[in-house]
């Protein structure tokens, strides 16, 4: 027997799979399909302080191997979420939850960590900062050092739970900018977020999507993914959750070795609704094809 | 919904570029007219969506048109190709509130999901009209298929080289209806909207990542708050819409 167990910051999981925020909604839609324990955890849609209901449409393009989406985070607000969706969750999943948290300037960062911090159901908190800073002329949270220190700092100051810091790709240095969230306290890094993309429509003549950019991802970009995970592996001593473009065993295995404890399916599961299904069933062979016994040792194991 | 490994059974060309496709596989998912298929293509990231032209026991039928890639490589695919299918997608039409004599207007290929629809309003014993438009003659597909199961059907051609001369709400306006369901073209629809003396339903398109409710990808505003095409959707029905 294999053992695929791995531990987050004192969470222990079945297996290190966890859906990603924004592709698995709040669980129900998939509830219905199969009986979504098996899962090591995962993290709900990307949540702000106040309702969004985000980008016109279209919000979505297809590109090779991957999607385009300019969502922008459509969610019903902190309360709403706390009140209404959690209870619902907590009857279809029984594991500690990932809370994908979302702001537009540091009070909104801590006002939904505050609140999310009281909710037992929340495991981790995994805090996106490639969201604009309205206060900082637009420009993302998460594109220097000093702003992703700042949140991280704002955010670990309210909340005794483990903070994740989700990292953008769309930056000069990526590996900066993990080191000043770890000094600034953060448990552990989630990586990597949707890379900037855009389709034209050679019918139209104009961007695909109604926002003309929106954030890439899918297979296309593992590469990428695994490129920044081992990269910052190397840098820091905390936990990364890796991602991007996972959609097979075999991809799991491979984040793994790059770096990652953990590893979030995005968008693989809007194309197979059974993915993380499949991938949790084929986990066991596949490891034992590459002679793997202990899933945590493999951790880091391609440095 | 279920996912389903369907089997071409037909893939028959129509009009000049529209094609109608057989499937033979599980169709226990559908629970309603007006819901929606979406299709793997293999090469192909995102599934496609397509209405569903009809359903029985082990047998659903699509019409399709091709108009890119996808579409596209459909029309090549050859009897007995394997197709991995999510099934039974979106709420679907409502015909429990159609009245005794329902119309139903399908503009394009907005056609398809109209048949199935009439079927149902049919066996439920009612007295169905059938408005399908098109741009011209050469274009219509249909019109028996709605005939054979004893619909009133009216033809419109915008250049009037079939049918009735004209727009969906041009033969509208002749007959009286109970209430009205329609799919089509989103000019149409509005038309529709603003002609109609009844309430109605509408089914509407949007790009989809996931087609079953899980990335907020088809969002739309209503005044019942918002919804998603694909699972709350695609059919709206008159009061909640906002253009
Ligand atoms: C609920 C629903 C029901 C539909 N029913 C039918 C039907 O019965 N018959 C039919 O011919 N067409 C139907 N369509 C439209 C059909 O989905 C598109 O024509 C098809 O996806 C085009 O694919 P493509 O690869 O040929 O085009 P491409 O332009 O190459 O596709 C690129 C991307 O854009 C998407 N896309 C392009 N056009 C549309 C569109 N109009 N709506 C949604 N996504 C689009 C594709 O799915 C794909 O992701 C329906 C759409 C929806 C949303
Ligand atoms: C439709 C869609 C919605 C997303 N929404 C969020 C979100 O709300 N918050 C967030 O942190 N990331 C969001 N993401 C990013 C994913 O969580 C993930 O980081 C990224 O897609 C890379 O993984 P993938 O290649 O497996 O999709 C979204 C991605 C997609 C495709
Ligand atoms: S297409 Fe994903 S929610 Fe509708």
């Amino acid at each position: 027997m294999v053992n695929t167990k791995v531990n987050l910051s004192g969470i222990e999981l079945d297996n290190p799979l966890i859906p990603a925020s924004g592709t698995f909604g709040f669980g129900y839609e998939f509830a219905e399909l199969y009986d979504i324990n098996i899962l090591g955890s995962f993290s709900f849609k990307g949540t702000t302080k106040e309702p969004r209901f985000g980008n016109p449409t279209p919000r979505i393009a297809e590109c090779y191997s991957g999607m385009i989406n300019s969502v922008g985070l459509q969610n019903p607000g902190i309360e709403k979420v706390i009140s209404e969706e959690l209870p619902k969750l907590r009857e279809c999943f029984h594991k500690p939850v990932v809370a994908n948290i979302s702001g537009f300037s540091l009070d909104e960062y801590v006002y939904c960590c505050e609140k999310i911090d009281k909710e037992e159901q929340v495991g981790i908190i995994e805090v996106n900062i490639s969201c604009p800073n309205v206060h900082g002329g637009g420009m993302s949270f998460g594109t220097s050092c000093e702003s992703a220190a700042e949140v991280t700092k704002a955010v670990k100051a309210f909340t005794s739970k483990p903070v994740y810091i989700k990292l953008s790709p769309n930056v000069t240095d990526i590996v900066s900018i993990a080191k000043a969230c770890e000094e600034a306290g953060a448990d552990g890094i989630s990586m990597i977020n949707t890379l900037m993309g855009m389709r034209i429509d050679l019918k139209t003549k104009k961007p695909v999507v109604y926002n003309k950019s929106g954030g890439y991802s899918g297979p296309a970009i593992l590469p990428v993914a695994l490129s920044m995970v081992y990269k910052v592996y190397e840098a820091v001593n905390i936990p990364i959750i890796g991602m991007g473009g996972i959609s097979t065993a075999e991809n799991v295995i491979e984040m793994m070795l790059a770096g990652a404890t953990a590893v979030e399916i995005g968008a693989a599961n809007l194309i197979d609704p059974f993915v993380c299904k499949k991938i949790i069933e084929d986990l066991p062979a596949v490891m034992q094809k590459y002679g793997i016994n202990n899933l945590k040792d493999i951790i880091g194991g391609a440095h | 919904m279920n996912n389903v490994i369907y089997t071409i059974k037909s893939n028959e060309k129509l009009t000049e570029n529209v094609f109608k496709m057989v499937f033979e596989g599980d169709t226990s998912a559908v629970t309603a007219s007006g819901q929606f298929i979406n299709i793997k293509i293999d090469s192909l990231y995102l599934r496609r969506p397509i209405s569903i032209f009809d359903c029985k026991e082990n047998e659903l039928t699509i019409i399709y048109k091709v108009v890119g890639t996808g579409t596209e490589m459909m029309s090549k695919m050859p009897v007995g190709t394997k197709l991995d299918v999510l099934v039974g997608l979106g709420n679907g039409f409502d015909t429990s509130v159609s009245g005794d004599n329902p119309v139903v207007i399908g503009g394009g290929v907005g056609v398809p999901p109209m048949y199935y629809l009439a079927k149902k309003l049919i066996a439920e014993g009612k007295k169905v009209t059938a408005i399908l438009g098109f741009n011209k003659a050469d274009e219509v597909f249909g019109k028996e298929d709605f005939e054979a199961i004893g619909c009133r059907t009216i033809v419109t051609t915008v250049d009037g080289s079939m049918g009735v001369k004209g727009f969906v709400t041009d033969a509208l306006k002749d007959i009286d209806y109970s209430y009205f369901f329609t799919c089509g073209p989103e000019p149409m629809l509005k038309a529709l909207y603003n002609a109609s003396e009844t309430s109605g339903q509408f089914s509407f398109e949007e790009r989809m990542g996931c087609g079953f409710g899980a990335c907020m990808g088809c969002s739309c505003k209503t005044k019942y708050g918002n919804k998603r095409i694909c699972k709350d959707g695609p059919v709206l029905v008159k009061e909640e819409i906002i253009w």
